[in-house]
């Protein structure tokens, strides 16, 4: 278990240091570059002058070796595009957003996708079992750009109820919205997750000598199958979380949050290398982890792996 | 039969369930938060709240690079800027031509009008409690040309004596440039040509103060950035100073106590939201989280005219949107092929149903003050086949395909009328290709393109904002055309001091642009916005920039 353990960190540790150097020199192969796309051409005598302040002007290979260091550190220096301002600042503003966002995403999504899966395992090829996998259905068809949007003119505009956009992190009703609109979608997929899971556990023999035995149905689902059942949705959940946190930037432009997405989608417009690379390595270090700890669980749900 | 009855029948299972006590108090459990939750909703929205407090909610559009307006280019920054910070002279509330004081309570010129001297307010400080002095500005404009600070707008500048030269580093004696202090309170600023407009200049942010007590608290002169221009440490000359900024959420400034007249401001806030999606933002808007929006997708003006009209909000705005020519391209090098696609734009038909709002123009500069350029571009499509023929290209055979570039997926509708209309007239075919920003910049910037959608807005109002662009080697002209003698008249322009002389220069001077057409304008820019109707002080200005202490709201 514990040799385990440490490969994984030390293969997680390899594929972060590949993935900062493919991204390094994507940045590198932009066209473009933030001095070079502001509104107003900047006249090339002050261009350079600016490209050599923050060392632009070095040979690639220079650059590529300041970066590795700084990262190593733990500080990716200063933003190109939000001139002066810290990578570090940034990201410790937006990524609570991201990250309180994510969970009340995820909850929500377990909240809805888990029950509805398992009643549509149990009644299965009824009418309850057809209407909960069409609304899961539609809930994966329709993308975020159109459910929030909807959502929004209807709660906001419409019945004045919450919200249209904004974040306060003081005030739960401005982050009703995004996180519907995020976890519906994940929802949708642990729905027939579960019920994929479910229908494979309720069709074993033990199930039907629980059913033989009279034990309830409430408690032949929850305590006999349950377990059982939702495997494939939690080796779901762990990298739906990371990607929910990381692929929320249609959410953030919808509801105009001030998270993590819009950064990066911005820094990536203008080549803003610093937050590029300090965004991309909180990422993967969140979706390395996530992996991992999904293994994990997955160890404990099911004893039969436990062995290998 | 007993069993089935009392366990599995579903009826009578959902009533014990639900008259369970353990299940009714986890019913409650779940019902309190989103009650709290109804309840918390909504009492007052956003706007009442707000005008109950004196706060103006604004969309910006997107966050701000910085607030160090000598780091800055954009407009979005203007706008929090002149809250902020105060120029020499300041907006009008309601007339572009006025000129009341800001920084400076009174200024003089010589007759030549190249030597200016300007009287600052006595009572003039900073949100700290220091006094405004000639000397700050002295040491903004120093820090603002000084080569190692490399401000990317210091161009704005170069009408002072000199400080071109020091920009590019040809001189390095700041002495040599023509801004002094002759005391605390009176600056004195040396042209390099005469500028009657002066002080419409001085209104753009690139001619604002900056604290130097406070910028060397932090650092040098000419370090890039220091602490000073954080939140915790801007200060600023404006009526407003910052209090709240969080990155993408909103910046929040309030009232400064110590601004020289601070007793006629309106307002005891502002709040800025950098709302990048503009669906979002007219969303925000009409559910009451914001007093005005930054603009209004067109789109959604029909809607909004049959259902909100009141809200609407459509004024003219300097600024034009044309097509930019690579005429170092084959063909497109030929004046008559560029003169055959502007004759074949049938701008009407654009503005009214696709660019909603907008002017179809007849030439580059939007009528502003007294200058009125001369209408040149018309709609013609029989002259414009015969010039294409004239040209070696009769009915479109054997020109070239031609790709034009669009930067944002609002221009597509606009550029698929262009190239249909091009089609039809001149049998051309010509590619829309739709770039990143970072990429469609610096394909213009290389000259590696065709041809490429593109607007330009004026920083001031006179017509040299648009017409001093297209020289040779400007860095935003970027259409590989100049013409020594369209040089040579914004040259004799630039040293009139009369302004019907300086017009009639320059209306030459336009006149032999659009016949060289190297861009093709094809309408001006409107403002469509939404403003609700509480707010006060707020009226048309051709700049849009509405000086922020005159503006108040009905309670």
């Amino acid at each position: 278990m514990f040799s385990t353990v440490v490969q994984r960190f030390l293969q997680g540790i390899f594929v972060l240091f590949v993935l900062f150097t493919v991204t390094f020199f994507l940045i590198k192969a932009l066209p473009g570059g933030p001095f070079k796309s502001a509104e107003k051409a900047i006249p090339q005598h002050i261009r350079e002058k600016i490209e050599a302040y923050y060392g632009l002007d070095q040979p690639v290979r220079v650059q590529y070796l300041r970066q590795v260091k700084n990262i190593v550190q733990g500080d990716p220096g200063l933003s190109l595009r939000l001139e002066g301002r810290e990578v570090t600042e940034i990201i410790s503003q937006a990524f609570p957003v991201s990250v309180r966002l994510g969970l009340a995403a995820m909850v929500i999504a377990i909240c809805i996708g888990i029950p509805l899966g398992v009643i549509a395992a149990w009644k299965k090829n009824t009418l309850m079992d057809y209407s909960a996998m069409a609304v899961a259905m539609i809930g994966i068809c329709i993308p975020a750009f159109v459910i929030g949007p909807l959502l929004a003119d209807q709660f906001g505009r419409r019945m004045n109820l919450l919200p249209a956009m904004g974040w306060d992190p003081t005030s739960p009703t401005s982050w009703v919205l995004p996180a519907v609109t995020l976890g519906l979608a994940t929802a949708a997929y642990l729905s027939r997750l579960t019920r994929a899971g479910m229908l494979e556990i309720l069709s074993q023999d033990y199930i039907r000598t629980a059913k033989a035995k009279g034990v309830g149905s409430f408690r032949m689902l929850v305590r006999h199958s349950l377990r059982g059942g939702i495997i494939p949705a939690v080796a779901f959940i762990g990298p739906a979380f990371a990607s929910i946190i990381s692929g929320s930037v249609v959410i953030e432009s919808i509801f105009a949050m001030p998270g993590l997405g819009l950064h990066f989608i911005k820094a990536i417009e203008v080549g803003d290398a610093p937050v590029i690379l300090g965004i991309v390595m909180l990422y993967g270090t969140l979706i390395i982890t996530a992996n991992f700890l999904t293994d994990l669980l997955g160890l404990w749900l099911n004893p039969r792996l436990r062995g290998s | 039969m007993k069993r089935r009855f009392s366990k599995n029948s579903p009826a009578l299972r959902v009533k014990s369930v639900i008259l369970r006590p353990v299940m009714l108090r986890r019913l409650l459990l779940i019902s309190a938060p989103v009650g709290l939750l109804l309840a918390s909703c909504q009492k007052e929205t956003q706007v009442e709240k707000a005008n109950r407090e004196g706060i103006l909610l604004v969309g910006n559009s997107a966050e701000p690079k910085a607030l160090d307006h000598q780091l800055v280019t954009g407009v979005i920054e203007s706008k929090i800027i002149t809250s902020l910070f105060e120029g020499l002279v300041s907006d009008d509330a309601s007339q572009d031509g006025a000129a009341p004081p800001g920084a400076a309570t009174s200024w003089t010129h010589n007759d030549a009008m190249t030597e200016w001297v300007f009287h600052l307010q006595p009572e003039g400080k900073w949100s700290d409690g220091a006094p405004v002095t000639a000397h700050d500005f002295v040491f903004s404009y120093h820090r603002l040309l000084h080569p190692d600070f490399a401000g990317p707008y210091a161009e704005m500048l170069y009408f002072i004596e000199g400080a071109e030269d020091f920009n590019k580093g040809k001189v390095t004696d700041f002495s040599q440039v023509g801004v002094t202090a002759v005391d605390d309170f009176t600056l004195r600023v040396k042209l390099r040509e005469p500028v009657p407009y002066l002080p419409a200049l001085t209104r753009h942010y690139t001619w604002f103060p900056v604290p130097r007590h406070v910028v060397l608290q932090h650092g040098k002169m000419t370090d890039r950035f220091t602490k000073w221009s954080t939140r915790e440490h801007l200060v600023g000359n404006g009526a407003f100073k910052i209090k709240e900024w969080r990155f993408h959420d909103f910046i929040e400034v309030t009232r400064n106590p110590y601004h020289w007249d601070a007793a006629n401001v309106g307002l005891n806030g502002i709040r800025f939201f950098p709302i990048e999606n503009p669906y979002t933002e007219t969303r925000a808007f009409l559910s009451g989280q914001l007093h005005t929006t930054y603009q209004l997708p067109s789109d959604l003006i029909r809607s909004v005219k049959e259902k909100d009209a009141h809200y609407l909000r459509q004024e003219p705005y300097v600024g034009t949107t044309f097509i930019r020519l690579n005429t170092t391209r084959p063909a497109l090098s030929d004046s008559r092929v560029r003169q055959a696609l502007s004759l074949t734009l049938d701008r009407e038909q654009i503005c009214e149903h696709i660019m909603e709002g907008f002017f179809p123009t007849a030439s580059l500069t939007p009528k502003m003050g007294d200058y009125v350029p001369e209408p040149k571009l018309s709609f013609h499509p029989e002259k414009a086949r015969a010039l294409l023929a004239e040209a070696g290209f009769p009915n479109g055979d054997g020109f070239p395909v031609f790709s034009l570039m669009i930067a944002r997926p609002a221009a597509r509708a606009g550029a698929e009328a262009v190239q249909a209309m091009w089609k039809k007239h001149l049998n051309i075919r010509v590619n829309i290709q739709n770039r990143d920003w970072g990429s469609y910049m610096s394909a213009q910037q290389s000259l590696n393109f065709d041809m490429a959608s593109a607007g330009w807005i004026g920083d001031y109002l006179d017509p040299t904002t648009f017409l001093n662009m297209w020289t040779a080697g400007n860095g935003n002209n970027n259409t590989g055309w100049s013409d020594p003698r369209y040089e040579a008249l914004l040259r004799e322009a630039a040293l009139k001091a009369d302004p019907t002389e300086r017009f009639a220069l320059f209306r030459q001077a336009e006149s032999l642009l659009m016949d060289a057409q190297p861009i093709l304008p094809i309408s001006h820019y409107t403002r469509n916005y939404l403003l609700r109707s509480e707010v006060k002080g707020w009226h048309p200005l051709l700049l849009d920039n509405h000086p922020w202490n005159t503006i108040h709201l009905k309670r």
